[in-house]
């Protein structure tokens, strides 16, 4: 069976913030989102309150997941980047370390040259951190069986989840 | 392949709904959407043809509560059923943590459904999974229909692993969240083991 699946811990997490966080600066953008390429939301950062970000990560990686294919067929080991120009917003979407997936909106108070230049940037930092974090889940999950938090998990607990 | 967040505290789960096209896969989506509360749902994203017809994917966040103090989300998402749209099809079950079948009753579909459960096998381990490792539930769907088969006949041909398996008339809701419930426990306890 593929690996364990992503686990993010508070380090990492505020690391990676950090990361988003200077690069909604540097790159003049709205939002900048991360999704792992299952379409799970990682994190966010910018304008995001308007913003449906759960809908957003599922179809960013049914995007790239779609591309991917289209990769594939053309005999490309994936197309990394994605660019959509719309009138007002437009849509950055990156592959991170061929893991996670980066997508920075910005308008015209922006321009794709310097989105590019800083995604280039941050997008470095961001692989070194999910390398670690992959290597820390790996650990954990090899090691010890009570490791896991939800060890303790009862049938009880499960059942309450449905209890109406 | 779950997403376990230690700061957010949050616990997030993929379930895929596969079948034959037109076995009601959506039609469950959609009334786990109408039945769920606002707070606990988000929106539900259908990319279809024209026709209704869905062309790569259904999707809809639900979280279910908290378990030892992580919420739990699980997100749902239906594949297109359509024979040839298996390119599609596969994508969607990258990192899955669950797989429901719905089995479409009707006599005359039995062919569908033999063909649908072995796409899904095979489309599964090319992304290195075991369908018989992974938490999963059947549905037969359409009891309602005059022309259904026997039950007997669908677990013979849809269940041969004997896993945990509920009829259902999607349109109506009967056995919709049986099975969505069920897999979710078995997801849940897959979660337990520490994977």
């Amino acid at each position: 069976m593929p690996g364990p699946g992503m686990v993010m811990y508070e380090d990492e997490f505020h690391k990676i913030t950090q990361i988003l966080e200077r690069l909604v600066k540097d790159a003049n953008a709205k939002v900048v989102f991360l999704v792992d390429k299952n379409g799970q939301l990682i994190a966010e950062e910018g304008e995001t309150q308007e913003l449906d970000s759960t809908s957003l990560a599922s179809l960013t990686a049914g995007n790239i997941a779609a591309t991917g294919g289209l990769a594939k067929l053309l005999g490309e080991k994936e197309f990394s980047i994605l660019f959509h120009e719309g009138e007002r917003d437009n849509l950055h979407i990156s592959i991170v370390g061929m893991r996670v997936i980066l997508v920075v909106i910005f308008d015209n108070r922006s321009s794709l040259g310097l989105v590019r230049l800083r995604v280039k940037k941050a997008s470095e930092e961001l692989a070194a951190i999910f390398d670690e974090l992959m290597r820390k889940a790996e650990a954990e999950s090899s090691g010890s069986e009570g490791a896991s938090p939800f060890a303790e998990i009862t049938d009880d607990d499960i059942d309450n989840l449905f209890s109406e | 392949m779950s997403f376990i967040n230690y700061t957010s505290r949050e616990i997030n789960c993929k379930l895929v709904y596969y079948g034959p096209g037109l076995c009601g896969k959506t039609t469950n989506l959609q009334y786990i959407y109408d039945k769920t509360k606002q707070e606990a749902k988000g929106k539900m994203i259908s990319l279809a043809t024209e026709t209704e017809r869905t062309l790569f994917f259904d999707f809809l966040p639900l979280s279910l509560g908290e378990i030892r103090g992580f919420k739990t989300r699980f997100h749902l998402y239906t594949v297109p059923g359509q024979v040839f749209y298996d390119a599609s099809r596969k994508l969607i079950l990258k990192g899955v943590d669950g797989v429901v079948f719905v089995a479409d009753s009707q006599v005359e579909r039995m062919e569908a459904n033999i063909e649908s459960l072995e796409n899904l096998r095979t489309n599964l381990s090319e992304h290195g999974y075991n369908l018989d490792e992974l938490p999963y539930v059947v549905q037969y769907n359409k009891r309602d229909l005059p022309n259904a088969a026997p039950i007997e006949e669908l677990k013979e041909t849809c269940n041969p692993t004997s896993v945990p398996d509920f009829e259902a008339v999607a349109v109506t809701g009967q056995g919709v969240f049986d099975t969505l419930k069920a897999l979710a426990k078995l997801v849940i306890q897959e979660l337990r083991k520490g994977k």
